[in-house]
């Protein structure tokens, strides 16, 4: 019997809640012929509005790019200043910033986990991230003031020292989520309706994700040790120890496997770094917000953030403002380029599936 | 690192099942509540005494949240201003900007944050604390979570405070280099070295551009542009802003009494910004004003001004009327313009050579100066009156007081002391020296003493002491003098007063019997000094000086003329500067009661308008 091929409006919908990002689809039946994304429900025209902003200005600003881990945002636009204008951070700093950076991405993880969670219906799994990362959220709220947009690594450091007992705090969390990994694993990752849900979903080769700019979990997913904090080592992360964890078969179910051992190694990188760090100094104070000239120049700086590579552009003509700023965001080819590739012979079903295990934010497509 | 894969099993999920026996975690909103954290960055609160209104908060804001608004119940003190920030919660985005860049740590962040409202109006609130606002905020007890609003906070409740490591604006000035203490009291060269190029950019950053020293300074200068312009590396773009409002720069420079730094609003939790010195740097810098400032006189009018006095209200006069293009001659009775600053500020403070480039300056536009003529003397008054269209005095204060005690006259005056140190022959001083008087001026005195024994009796020792009748904390002399002079050794003897100067038998001074001070001023304020007359004390010495203050000799002008007078012994002057006697105008320390050159400064600018009026009618 021969099929019409349609064409398929599928969104604007995204992790949780609907209203920004749509996939238009040309199916055959229930099987995808193409699929193209379309982004743009959500533009703000942050790297045009930063234009107008000064350095200074800008710095609470970068974090919405990304609500669901805004600190990543907040170290590559400091890092970017930084190396224009030529800043020294104290040492304390770049391991207050590990630690704050390591509970972005766990608290960005375990939100991942629950939207992935539950999509496929795992709503106790779904709840048990949620509440892990609210008390992640706690912690930040403890440390910066506010729970979501942190506003906290600023160019020249961070903006307050860590609060009598914050250690004994994260710890006191790590320990509870450690105790609770088995509970997980049981419910979720050891869970044969997960492996049958999961497998062979959105899979991917190790050639085609290069080709695709695919970084990540995506990559990782394919068995490439794809990680800037060890190509490309910032803050202090050449003083701790961790381990890239990979799997072979780029399937949904390799990326959730990454997503939760990565979240193991950050809990031992946040303890190192207790451990590690050192006292003194955490800000160098930076010049008259209103009077701040950063010399002429260009720079390209990059962190791991919890989606993949992270990357900032950023042109300064000696001006109190930047002259050009671009993103490079992991949403972006993981949620455009690799998504369209994904979907094409794919189930109508399995779009939400795809979709959230390439673990999207909308957001940073629409920067 | 490859992770074994645990064996999958439909039957593992079980064991989520011992969580329905568990407490859960999550509470009943709002019956119960947790509290937000210490570091909370809720609503505003802002301490309205402490706020200066400089509107640093509307704009560092990034989302031009805040807007400064008019306050009129609040009486503005000098150097503040009327105006407290209003934050708009539509836009705001509580990132604590606004906290981190307030000067006086007035703005803070507390931990509220729940506002329900159906008018959108009441999103845009005039932050207060619960210091000025008692409705708004109520105690712990009182406060129920159904109320919570804007209006109904809760009270000792901050948040997200500031924290001077964390500031946004540099608390400490650059420091200004000085030449050391063992060389200073041997010498008359000036002590501060200046700042550097990077020094003054350095120092010319810090300013936040909120403009309230530009409203306390009486002559109003641009500080704000000059400052910018000296941090931009333009020294010559900062001279023409400040020629626009004080044409002596190298003089002001080095002894502003610097209104401006007083009301800075780093000064508030940390140093002042240097605006005097960076003065100072402009004025140096440019070696030539006059290629630089490239002004030149209006067309003429063919109006003829005679000033009296060359100090820095004559001068500044005779700038802006040659400026507008009007003929003007100086006379005074000193070989040198300069007036007061030429023989009252020590020469390690204001060497002679800063006077003789602003006066220099102002004589090559044209203004023709006649010095050793006093007016009354040399020449008449009335001649002046009738050979000129109209007349500016600026005689300032230059008769020094005398304490008239037993045997006075035996004293050296001060004024008589500086200027024959400065610009005559020197002195030669002796081994013990008492400076009478607790002002500026005295320890001016007791300091160039000092620097002279050290010159004249390098092997001896020799010894400088100063008595006044107020004791250390109602001293009017400013605390860098005092300081300055305690650390080079000056011995001060607060709250004693001369009773006698005792002679020996050659009739050449031996000392002051001084007596105890009860009270230097009377109830309402006066000056009305009383004495314990039991409590005398001997001090020796070989040589007084009495600086207890000085007057002004008016005796040039007719008493036909009639001069009028305030309550304060100042010469009377309408709002355009003129005097009693028609065409005759006034400034400088004869008019105002600060009795320093900014002011005197100011006051010219002001005849300076008031003389183009009349010779414009006339």
């Amino acid at each position: 019997m021969s099929q019409r091929e349609l064409e398929l409006f599928f969104g604007p919908q995204h992790l949780g809640m609907v209203g920004n990002f749509s996939i238009t689809l040309n199916v055959k039946g229930d099987r995808i012929v193409e699929a193209r994304a379309n982004p743009g429900y959500l533009h703000r025209g942050f790297e045009k509005l930063m234009e107008y902003r000064n350095w200074t200005q800008n710095f609470p600003m970068v974090c919405r790019i990304n609500v669901v881990e805004p600190d990543s945002m907040e170290m590559v636009y400091a890092m970017a200043v930084e190396s224009l204008a030529g800043i020294e951070v104290p040492e304390r700093a770049h391991y207050i910033r590990m630690i704050v950076l390591e509970l972005a991405r766990l608290a960005s993880h375990l939100f991942g986990a629950w939207a992935y969670s539950n999509m496929l219906g795992f709503d106790t799994v779904a709840q048990w991230a949620m509440a892990y990362r609210d008390y992640v959220l706690d912690l930040f709220e403890e440390l910066v003031g506010g729970r979501v947009y942190h506003i906290y690594i600023c160019p020249g450091g961070v903006r307050r020292d860590l609060p009598d007992g914050f250690e004994e705090k994260v710890m006191k969390f790590l320990e509870a989520l450690g105790g609770h990994v088995p509970d997980f694993d049981a419910a979720l990752f050891n869970n044969r309706i997960f492996y049958e849900r999961a497998k062979d979903i959105g899979k991917i080769d190790a050639k085609e994700a290069v080709e695709l700019g695919a970084t990540g979990q995506v990559l990782r997913a394919v068995g490439i040790k794809y990680d800037i904090r060890k190509i490309e080592p910032y803050a202090a992360y050449n003083n701790v120890n961790f381990e890239i964890p990979v799997r072979e078969d780029g399937d949904a179910y390799s990326r959730l496997w990454v997503i939760r051992d990565e979240m193991l190694q950050s809990a031992s990188i946040i303890m190192q770094c207790i451990e590690k760090m050192p006292k003194g100094k955490v800000y160098t104070r930076t010049p008259n917000p209103f009077k701040w000239l950063i010399p002429e120049g260009e720079t390209y700086v990059r962190v791991e953030s919890s989606r993949g590579e992270l990357g900032l552009y950023m042109v300064s003509n000696g001006g109190n403002r930047p002259y050009r700023v671009h993103f490079r965001t992991p949403s972006f080819t993981n949620g455009i380029l690799v998504l369209e590739k994904l979907l094409e012979n794919a189930s109508i079903a399995d779009v939400g599936n795809i979709m959230i295990s390439l673990y999207v934010v909308a957001p940073e497509i629409d920067r | 690192m490859k992770t074994k894969t645990a064996k999958k099993s439909f039957l593992t999920p079980l064991k989520a099942a011992k969580y329905l026996f568990m407490k859960p975690i999550t509470f009943k909103f709002p019956f119960q509540t947790r509290e937000a954290s210490q570091r909370y960055r809720g609503f505003h609160l802002n301490d309205w005494e402490k706020c200066t209104g400089c509107g640093n908060c509307a704009d560092i804001c990034p989302n031009e949240a805040i807007t400064m608004t008019e306050i009129p119940e609040i009486e503005a003190k000098p150097g503040e201003k009327n105006e407290r920030p209003r934050i708009d919660y539509g836009r705001c985005c509580f990132c604590g900007l606004c906290v981190d860049i307030c000067p006086p740590g007035s703005l803070r962040l507390s931990r509220d944050y729940i506002h329900i409202d159906h008018a959108t109006d009441s999103f845009v609130y005039l932050p207060k604390d619960e210091k000025n606002d008692r409705e708004r905020f109520v105690a712990k007890e009182d406060y129920s979570l159904f109320k919570a609003s804007l209006a109904h906070r809760k009270e000792d409740y901050e948040g997200f405070v500031s924290d001077l490591d964390f500031t946004l604006f540099e608390p400490q000035r650059v420091k200004m280099p000085e030449i050391t203490l063992k060389e200073r009291k041997n010498t008359f060269i000036e002590e501060v070295i200046g700042y550097s190029k990077d020094e003054a950019k350095e120092e010319a950053l810090r300013c936040l551009e909120c403009k309230l020293c530009e409203d306390a300074c009486p002559a109003h200068l641009k500080i704000h542009d000059y400052i910018r312009a000296i941090y931009e590396d333009k020294p010559d773009e900062s001279l023409r802003k400040i020629f626009e409002d004080n044409p002596i720069p190298a003089i002001c420079g080095r002894i502003c009494m610097k209104h401006c730094e007083d009301v800075c609003s780093l000064s508030l939790r940390g140093e002042a910004l240097s605006i005097r010195w960076l003065k100072r740097y402009a004025s140096d810098t440019i070696a030539d004003y006059k290629t630089t400032l490239e002004l030149k006189p209006s067309k003429p009018t063919g109006k003829k001004v005679a000033i009296i006095g060359a100090g820095p209200s004559g001068l500044s006069e005779a700038y802006f009327l040659r400026l507008k293009g009007n003929e003007v001659t100086v006379f005074d009775s000193l070989p040198k313009g300069g007036g007061m600053m030429l023989i009252g500020p020590p020469p390690y403070r204001l060497p002679v050579s800063s006077i003789e480039k602003d006066v220099n300056y102002i004589a090559s536009l044209g203004v023709e100066f006649k010095f050793n003529t006093t007016v009354g003397k040399d020449i008449l008054f009335e001649d002046l009156l009738e050979s000129y269209d109209a007349v500016y005095i600026a005689i300032g204060t230059h008769v020094s007081r005398s304490t008239r005690v037993k045997n006075s006259e035996k004293c050296m005056l001060a004024l008589d002391f500086l200027s024959e140190n400065k610009i005559g022959k020197g002195v030669k001083v002796g081994k013990e020296i008492i400076v009478i008087g607790g002002g500026n001026v005295a320890l001016d005195v007791a300091r160039e003493a000092l620097r002279l024994q050290n010159i004249q009796y390098p092997e001896e020792e020799t010894v400088t002491k100063t008595i006044s009748l107020e004791d250390w904390d109602e001293m009017p002399a400013t605390e860098e003098e005092t300081d300055g002079a305690k650390e080079e050794g000056v011995i001060f003897n607060p709250a004693w007063g001369p009773k006698e100067v005792k002679l020996d038998e050659k009739g050449n001074v031996s000392g002051v019997l001084c007596m105890k001070v009860k009270s230097v001023f009377d109830e309402e304020g006066r000056f009305h000094p009383t004495f314990y007359e039991e409590k005398e004390m001997f001090l020796k010495a070989d040589m007084i000086i009495e600086a207890i203050g000085q007057g002004s000799d008016f005796s040039f002008i007719p008493e036909n003329l009639k001069l009028e007078f305030t309550e304060r012994r100042k010469v009377k002057i309408d709002k355009n500067g003129q005097t009693s006697i028609p065409r005759v105008f006034a400034g400088g320390d004869i008019v105002n009661i600060n009795l320093d050159a900014v002011t005197a400064i100011a006051d010219a600018k002001l005849a300076a308008e008031g003389i183009d009026k009349v010779l414009l009618k006339g």
